[in-house]
Order: C-alpha cells, then sequence, then structure tokens
C-alpha cells in the first residue's frame, strides 16, 4: 500500500451577470456641502466586498479621495432598486451604475468650481487628492469641497447623480438556442497537485497554482481574498460536501456540521495564484467579477487528478475515499499514470 | 501562499495609472468586521419579539387529509397559527418578478406536499421552545403518494406527477418545448467523420450553501402602517417584491433593510422567511422573528440542485474537437425556484470555452420530490464545467496528449463565432493556460508557449454553419411515450461554407494539424461576422420601470426564415410566438 501524487489541470470561462429581465442596478451619488460624498445602495454586502469596491469606484469617477467616500447599502427606503448580488454581477452591474452617478455628480461639482474660477468646465481636471484645477494651470484651482459647498449654497446646485445599468433583454431562440447570454466573461486555468493513499482512498490536495483574469482587479486584495478563499471551496466541493450522500436517495442527509463534511484548516492548501487582467470593454474600469468563477476549476482538476495518480475517473461528485476504493478494487489495484 | 500579477500581459489594453481604482485599500466595514461590531439583520431585537416555527411534512410525497392544531392552539405561549388561507396570495414562483415561468408554489400548503420539509402551517409562540413544542402537537392526517427521486425517472410516463403546474415533470420552454435546444452545426454527420468518440456521464450531488448566519428575517410593525423587515437576503428588492405578491400588499408599505449578511453563496434568494415574519407581524401585531435553524438550513433550504450531464465528443487524431453533444438534466426538486433560468445561463455557457464546429444540447429543467434546488455559486454554469473539463481530461489521454496543449489546441480566440451565435471578445483562456502551467512547472511545447487568444480566431471560425435542429421533445410528447416524431430540417449558413462545418485550426502558432481537405482549400478571408454590427431587433424597448412588466404580446413573424440574405447572426426574426414569458419585450444590442 503507498501514496500516489498526482496531477490535474482544468481550464474554465464564466459569464459576468445574468440576462433575464435587462439585470438592471441603480445607484444615487450625493454630496455634503464640504464635498463629502454618500452613495446609496440597495445592493447587498455579503463579505465579498460590495461596499468598497464601489466606494473606490466612485471616487476614482468624481475624483476625490477614496475616504471622502462612504457607501450605504440595502435599506429599501433610500437605496433605489437592484436586482441583487448574485451572478457574480455586483462589480459589474452595480459599478457601471455608480460610474454613471458619479459623472452626473462630478459635472456639477466641475460646474461649480469653472464658476468660481471664471474658466470652462471643460477646461479642469481632478487630481484625485481633493483638488480640481485648470488644465496646464494647475495654480488654478480650487478644493473639491469649497466646489461644492458653492454649489449648493451659491449656485443652489444639487452635488448629486443618479445611474443605471441595464443590459437589454436577450430573446433565447427556441430552436437554436441563439441568444446574448452575457458581456463579458472572466477565465481560469488551474493546476492541482494531490497525493492519493491506495489503502484508505484518502485524497490529500497538497497545491494548487493558478491564473484567472479578472479583466481589472478594482481592489486587489478583495480579489485575493475572492480567489483564494473560493478555490477553497472548490477544494470543498470536489472532495467533501453534499446535503445527500446518496443521491437520488435522500437517506443520510447531514443536518449540522458535525455530519456536513467540509474541509478544516490542516486539509487547506497552498494556492500560488496569477491575476491576469484584460479590461472588459463594458465593466466599470474594466472589472468583471472574480466572485463565482474562482471554485469552478478546482473540482474538474482534482477529479482528473485523482485520475493521474492512480487511473480511477470519478465523474460523481463528490470524490469520497469509498468511490476512490471502489475505483482501485475495479482496476485491480491502483494505476499511476505516470509524473506529470 | 502566492499572489502575483502579470501586468505585462494585455497591457496595451489598461491604464494601469489611476488613482483609487487597483490599490488594496482596506475596506470600509473591515474595523466592524474584526471587532464584531456590524450588525446583521439578528441584532435588532425588540421588546416582545415573537417566535416562529413551521410544522413541516415528513413524506417526500403526500396528499393532506386533515390538520388538527386545535392542540397546539392552547399551549402555552401560543399567539398565532398561521395556515395557508391565512396567506392572502399564496402562489408564487420567484422569477415571476421577471415573468418566467408560471406560479407554482405557495408559501404553505393546503393540498399536498411534494416534498420532505414542505410547511403546511407556521406557529407564533412567545418563544422558539413554546413554538416548537406546538408544532410537535399539531396532527396531520397524510395520504401518503409514490415519489420520485430520479431526474430521468421523473420524465418516464408512468412517474408521479411532482407539480401540478407542470403535469409532465419537466419545465415548459417558450410554450413549446420540454427543455431548451442549442443547435448549432450538425453534430451527427461530424460525428461519422470524426476519428474518435469520446462518451462520458457527470453527476453532481446536491450542495449545501452553508452560510454561518442561516436564513433569517425580523418584521416588526412602523408606526405609519408600514412594515420593517430586517433581513439576510441577498436580493432585497426581490425579496421586498416577493413579500409584497404574497401577502398582497403596496410595495411601499414595506420598507426592507438589509445589508451586512453572513455569507450567502446564492442560499439567501429564495425570499422565504421574510414574508411568513411580516405575515405573523400583520395577524398579531407584535413584531415576529423567523429564522431557520441549521437542520433548516441544510435539509430544507435550497441547496444547488442535483444535475447529471452526458456528454458526447467527436475528436480528430490530431486533437481537435469537430462535435459535441450534451444532454443535462437539472434537478429542480418539487417547484421552479430558479433552475429553469439556470439551464438558459448553461445553455449559453456550451461547449464551454472552446472553438467547437458542431454543438448539439438538449437540457431539461426536472421536478422530482426533493427540497426544491436553487442558486449557489456558479449556478448554472460548476456542474457543466465539472462535466465538460474531465471530459476534456479523458480525450487528452485519448488522443495522447498533454492536457494543458490540449486545451490551447482547442481553445476560442478573439473571433470565433461561438454556439450561441455571437463572436467570442476579450479572450484570455490562453494566456490562463500558459500561466498556470509555468507556475506549476508543466512543460508545454514552444508553439503553445506563443500562441495567442489575440491570434488565430476569426476568419472561417466566424462563419455560422448549417445548422440541423428539429422538433423533438414538445410539451407532453415524452411523458406521453412518444419521442423522436419531430421533422429534421436544416438552417443554411450566413454564407456558403462546407458541411459540416470543419474544425478550422489557429493559425500560426499551433501545430498544423491535416485540416481536412475542403477546410484546407477554403482561402482565409475577412467574414463580415468578425465584425458583427448587431442592430436591433425592432425598436429597442424602454428599460423596465418595474419589476412586474407586462410583457407586450410578441410580434408574430412568419415561419422562421434561414438568415440567407446577410451575414449578421441577429437578421433573421428572433421575435417568435410562443414564448411570450422569456423576455419578449426586447431588442438586441451590440455586445
Amino acid at each position: 500500500m503507498s501514496i500516489h501524487k498526482g496531477r490535474g489541470f482544468a481550464t474554465i470561462n464564466y459569464p459576468i451577470g445574468m440576462n433575464l429581465g435587462g439585470d438592471p442596478s441603480q445607484a444615487l451619488v450625493h454630496s455634503n456641502p464640504d464635498g463629502k460624498f454618500g452613495v446609496a445602495l440597495s445592493s447587498i454586502d455579503l463579505g465579498q466586498g460590495m461596499k468598497q469596491v464601489t466606494r473606490q469606484i466612485a471616487a476614482e469617477t468624481l475624483g476625490v479621495p477614496v475616504e471622502d467616500v462612504y457607501v450605504d447599502t440595502a435599506d429599501s427606503d433610500t437605496g433605489p432598486h437592484c436586482m441583487g448580488s448574485f451572478a457574480s454581477r455586483g462589480t459589474h452591474r452595480v459599478g457601471n451604475a455608480v460610474i454613471q452617478a458619479a459623472k452626473e455628480a462630478r459635472a456639477v461639482m466641475l460646474e461649480a468650481a469653472a464658476e468660481e474660477l471664471e474658466v470652462n468646465a471643460a477646461d479642469l481636471e481632478t487630481d484625485g487628492k481633493g483638488n480640481i484645477f485648470v488644465r496646464g494651470a494647475p495654480s488654478r484651482s480650487i478644493s473639491t469641497g469649497e466646489a461644492c459647498g458653492a454649489a449648493q449654497f451659491k449656485h443652489g446646485k444639487t452635488v448629486s447623480g443618479r445611474g443605471i445599468f441595464l443590459i437589454p433583454m436577450s430573446d433565447v431562440d427556441p430552436e437554436t438556442g441563439e441568444m446574448t447570454p452575457v458581456s463579458c466573461y472572466a477565465h481560469a486555468a488551474l493546476v492541482v497537485d494531490i497525493e492519493v493513499d491506495d489503502e484508505t482512498g484518502e485524497v490529500d490536495v497538497k497545491e494548487m497554482n493558478s491564473a484567472y483574469e479578472v479583466g481589472r482587479a478594482l481592489n486587489p486584495r478583495m480579489v485575493e481574498q475572492q480567489l483564494v478563499g473560493g478555490a477553497w471551496m472548490g477544494m470543498s466541493h470536489a472532495l467533501w460536501e453534499t446535503t445527500e450522500p446518496y443521491y437520488p436517495e435522500r437517506s443520510h442527509g447531514p443536518t449540522d456540521f458535525n455530519q456536513y463534511l467540509m474541509p478544516g484548516p490542516g486539509d487547506i492548501a497552498t494556492h500560488n495564484v496569477a491575476i491576469l487582467e484584460r479590461p472588459a470593454p463594458d465593466g466599470p474600469y474594466g472589472g468583471k467579477g472574480p466572485g463565482e468563477m474562482c471554485a469552478n476549476p478546482v473540482l474538474p482538476a482534482v477529479a482528473n487528478a485523482v485520475f493521474n495518480a492512480v487511473g480511477v475517473r470519478i465523474d460523481e461528485l463528490p470524490i469520497t475515499p469509498e468511490k476512490i476504493l471502489r475505483g482501485i478494487k475495479a482496476n485491480g489495484g491502483a494505476q499511476p499514470q505516470g509524473q506529470r | 501562499m502566492s499572489v502575483e500579477f502579470r501586468k505585462e500581459l494585455f497591457a496595451n489594453e489598461r491604464d494601469d495609472n489611476l488613482n483609487e481604482i487597483g490599490k488594496g485599500t482596506q475596506r470600509q466595514d473591515a474595523l466592524g468586521h474584526v471587532t464584531g461590531r456590524s450588525p446583521y439583520f439578528d441584532d435588532h431585537l425588540f421588546e416582545g419579539l415573537l417566535q416562529i416555527r413551521c410544522v413541516r411534512s415528513p413524506h417526500h410525497h403526500a396528499r393532506i387529509r386533515s390538520v388538527d392544531y386545535s392542540q397546539a392552539e392552547k399551549m402555552p405561549g401560543v399567539v398565532r397559527v398561521i395556515r395557508p388561507e391565512d396567506v392572502p396570495n399564496n402562489f408564487n414562483t420567484l422569477l415571476s418578478l421577471l415573468n418566467f415561468g408560471r406560479d407554482d408554489e405557495p408559501l404553505l400548503s393546503s393540498k399536498k406536499v411534494s416534498y420532505k420539509g414542505e410547511p403546511v402551517l407556521a406557529i407564533v409562540a412567545g418563544s422558539d421552545r413554546q413554538a416548537r413544542d406546538a408544532v410537535a402537537a399539531v396532527r396531520v392526517d397524510w395520504e401518503v403518494l409514490p415519489h420520485v427521486l430520479d431526474v430521468e425517472e421523473a420524465m418516464k410516463p408512468n412517474a408521479p406527477v411532482v407539480n401540478d403546474v407542470y403535469p409532465n415533470n419537466t419545465f415548459d420552454y417558450h410554450d413549446k418545448y420540454d427543455h431548451q435546444k442549442l443547435r448549432y452545426g450538425d453534430v451527427e454527420t461530424a460525428f461519422a467523420q470524426a476519428d474518435k468518440i469520446v462518451e462520458g456521464r457527470y453527476q453532481m450531488s446536491p450542495i449545501e450553501q452553508a452560510p454561518v448566519e442561516t436564513n433569517g428575517a425580523i418584521a416588526a410593525p412602523e408606526t405609519n402602517d408600514r412594515f420593517v423587515c430586517y433581513t439576510s437576503t441577498q436580493a432585497l428588492f426581490f425579496s421586498l417584491g416577493t413579500s409584497a405578491k404574497l401577502l398582497n400588499v403596496s410595495s411601499n408599505r414595506l420598507h426592507f433593510i438589509g445589508g451586512t449578511v453572513g455569507g450567502g453563496f446564492g442560499g439567501k434568494v429564495d425570499s422565504l422567511v421574510e414574508p411568513v415574519a411580516i405575515l405573523a407581524c400583520m395577524l398579531t401585531g407584535k413584531p415576529c422573528r423567523f429564522v431557520w435553524d441549521r437542520e433548516e438550513e441544510m435539509q430544507v433550504g435550497a441547496p444547488r440542485g442535483g444535475e447529471r450531464w452526458y456528454l458526447k465528443d467527436g475528436v480528430m487524431n490530431d486533437g481537435r474537437i469537430i462535435a459535441r453533444q450534451f444532454t443535462g438534466y437539472f434537478d429542480s426538486g418539487a417547484y421552479t425556484r430558479l433552475s429553469s433560468y439556470a439551464i438558459i445561463k448553461g445553455t449559453a455557457h456550451l461547449p464551454g470555452p472552446y472553438h467547437i464546429p458542431n454543438v448539439k444540447s438538449d437540457v431539461f429543467c426536472v421536478f422530482t420530490n426533493r427540497t426544491p434546488a436553487t442558486a449557489m455559486r456558479g449556478f448554472g454554469v460548476t456542474g457543466v464545467d465539472f462535466a465538460i473539463e474531465s471530459q476534456m481530461d479523458k480525450i487528452a489521454h485519448e488522443v495522447g496528449m498533454n492536457p494543458v496543449e490540449f486545451r490551447i489546441l482547442n481553445a476560442y480566440r478573439d473571433g470565433d463565432m461561438k454556439a450561441h451565435r455571437r463572436e467570442a471578445k476579450n479572450c484570455a483562456l490562453i494566456e490562463c493556460a500558459q500561466v498556470a502551467a509555468e507556475k506549476a512547472n508543466w512543460p508545454i511545447r514552444d508553439e503553445f508557449k506563443q500562441a495567442s487568444s489575440m491570434v488565430g480566431g476569426g476568419g472561417e471560425r466566424a462563419q455560422i454553419p448549417h445548422t440541423v435542429t428539429d422538433e423533438d421533445g414538445k410539451i407532453g410528447e415524452r411523458r406521453a411515450g412518444r419521442t423522436g416524431g419531430g421533422q429534421t430540417r436544416t438552417i443554411a449558413p450566413t454564407t456558403p461554407a462546407p458541411a459540416p462545418a470543419a474544425h478550422t485550426p489557429p493559425p500560426p502558432s499551433a501545430p498544423p494539424p491535416a485540416a481536412p481537405p475542403a477546410a484546407a482549400e477554403q482561402p482565409a478571408y475577412a467574414h463580415p461576422a468578425a465584425a458583427p454590427a448587431y442592430q436591433p431587433a425592432a425598436t429597442q424597448a424602454p428599460p423596465p420601470v418595474a419589476p412586474a412588466v407586462t410583457p407586450a404580446p410578441p410580434p408574430a413573424p412568419a415561419a422562421p426564415a434561414p438568415a440567407s440574405d446577410s451575414g449578421r447572426p441577429s437578421a433573421r426574426p428572433v421575435n417568435r410566438p410562443g414564448y411570450s414569458r422569456f423576455a419578449s419585450n426586447s431588442g438586441f444590442r451590440r455586445r
């Protein structure tokens, strides 16, 4: 009896958002008299970072520092309509709505600055640090706070903006399936290294090496959080989890975390990630949505690694020790496929 | 553990000098999260908060003869027993907010139950213990019915009817078929020409979203004849709209507050707890809390559904895939929820991120006597990606190729036509494969290292091939024991092309496979479809102003005409009669 090393590979792409009903989201942006901004959404922060990614998008578009923006989410009395946080749609759909709203608010702010500086608004730029200046003449400037104050107290203008992102609905052809399902795709490839114990059937995931193409990493730390956590979820789907261990039979269904198997800290694998950025033409600053696709390549890569290690194809998830041992037995022993 | 950015790739498509974008700024909510002070729905406690628990079916399938709650009603602390007839509009389907599918699910069931755990009563009491005790005192007289748990069994003529709204145990697509079709090219002819046929069957079992915070909501009366609802929902207006419909109350009398959620992963879209909590609040005048316990979350709350996929590939000895066929079964459980839509999304995803010139797929949304399935991370895609990529590994093994090189050879590239008849753009699969292999020290040959998503696509690979269609699987025929009755016909390609479509090898960096002569003789040329200018098929519809938009009657063109008069894939009529429930009030726009 021995331990066999195995290596598996998979590539995937992932559609961002859904096409049903146009998949709209809205955003409202407004400023206090001192140029501090609020963004109101009804989108949900599930822990993925909805508030922070939209905050950075708003700050970038407005041309103000990120600390000048706070985002409020998920109050139906104040936040305008959003379909919700699912389908990897948050960054892309809500981000685009925030850009539209922030552009409208920025235009009012620049008009006020133009009036104060007695120049054309088209000649103004923001430095992202809280200043508006005349292009080519940086000494002629006004702070974003002063511009917003002037708009609201002197010019009677509201420094605010409304945004919506909507994809026109796509019909689906009943005969051919012709449709426009989504607007952009993220990509990934992943290599997983495992060890299989041919006596117990247990799989030990040793290491993952991956490349994920996310359009644009709007906040690299949050992208890292999604990719690393999501790949572990993929490991867990591949090797541990199900609510119906004998599907389609309904017996032995787990009812708590003692019975519902998931990897513990000791089972977690090292993961070396490379992030690629090919901006989506219609994404907010090119961003796609890394939220869902990060798990997907891991499931088949693990199954392919099991075959490489012991010569057993497991086509039914999860890949349990029982299934592996039955496969090894049916083959008359482990059949390593050779080092890759 | 390491993270690196490969900024040298696609550098000329990107502005890397922005102020806030691209910075790893700390989240505005980080401090609250790490100090345990971020408020979740369950942090909104009220004086005299009442608790709710449900009486649930112990059977997979049963008729309800009678329900006796007379003992329960008298038990200590019990404030109210909520019956199905107390629900003002006790019939819904989630996607009715988007005009997709028919209402098929009650909030509380009165006539029959179709899965183990289906609720029939809700009991409101002073404490959770009192509510549980009262639930245990309810007596239901069940008439147990035969049940079906396997998707393929459920489609047989003699299988029990799970869901009376869909008596064929399959969702009705476009008011015409019992499945969603994808037809691109001619797989049968290509299979006959292939050097090898590789087949596989893949099964994903149901998976729990497993959020730390279970589904829950707290509803309380506001002083202005409105109701506030603190909720764990992932989709605030979905839950608000669903509650307004079920409770027959104006949407602006509901004030929903969510925002920070203890994990969702797709399991908090179904909006099952909010309407019950608000209804209890309406009936008692008191604040009410309805939170699933862990067992409900795992066995009654909707999981990622089981999916079964059959794949068949036609492959040449040099590794080119020339045809791929799918048959897929999504196990929707007893009701539709969102599986019907996941199949549309999954169909558009086929045949995976590869250029395959002949693709055919039939995918079924099947009703079985189990907990309804719903969304989960990767919904509609994760299961079929497992099938596709396991199959890809088998094929690479069959033809004796390095699995990384095999993916790069078949990868889709900018300008390729995809099976859902839209041009591929912004591709990056090849680059991901190259970088992942390099990181893992998995050697690939130079020509594969030099391949690019931006080179070698389009041209002949942008052509839509002769397509064989059929009318198999009209609604009801399969369950009536009749199959294969449909006619076969061919939709002409947009321009003359060899039939069936040959897999055009991507020049110049991929190895030169021995292409079939017909394809080899075809000169490369710029096809109009390489830059399709999609025009809206009709006047662009205005954006929907409210979730419940009544679709305009679809235009009624004559029989579908082959697109022989134009190089544009969308030039032929797309608004056809017979599927008014899907997005019929829309046009196309260039994508």
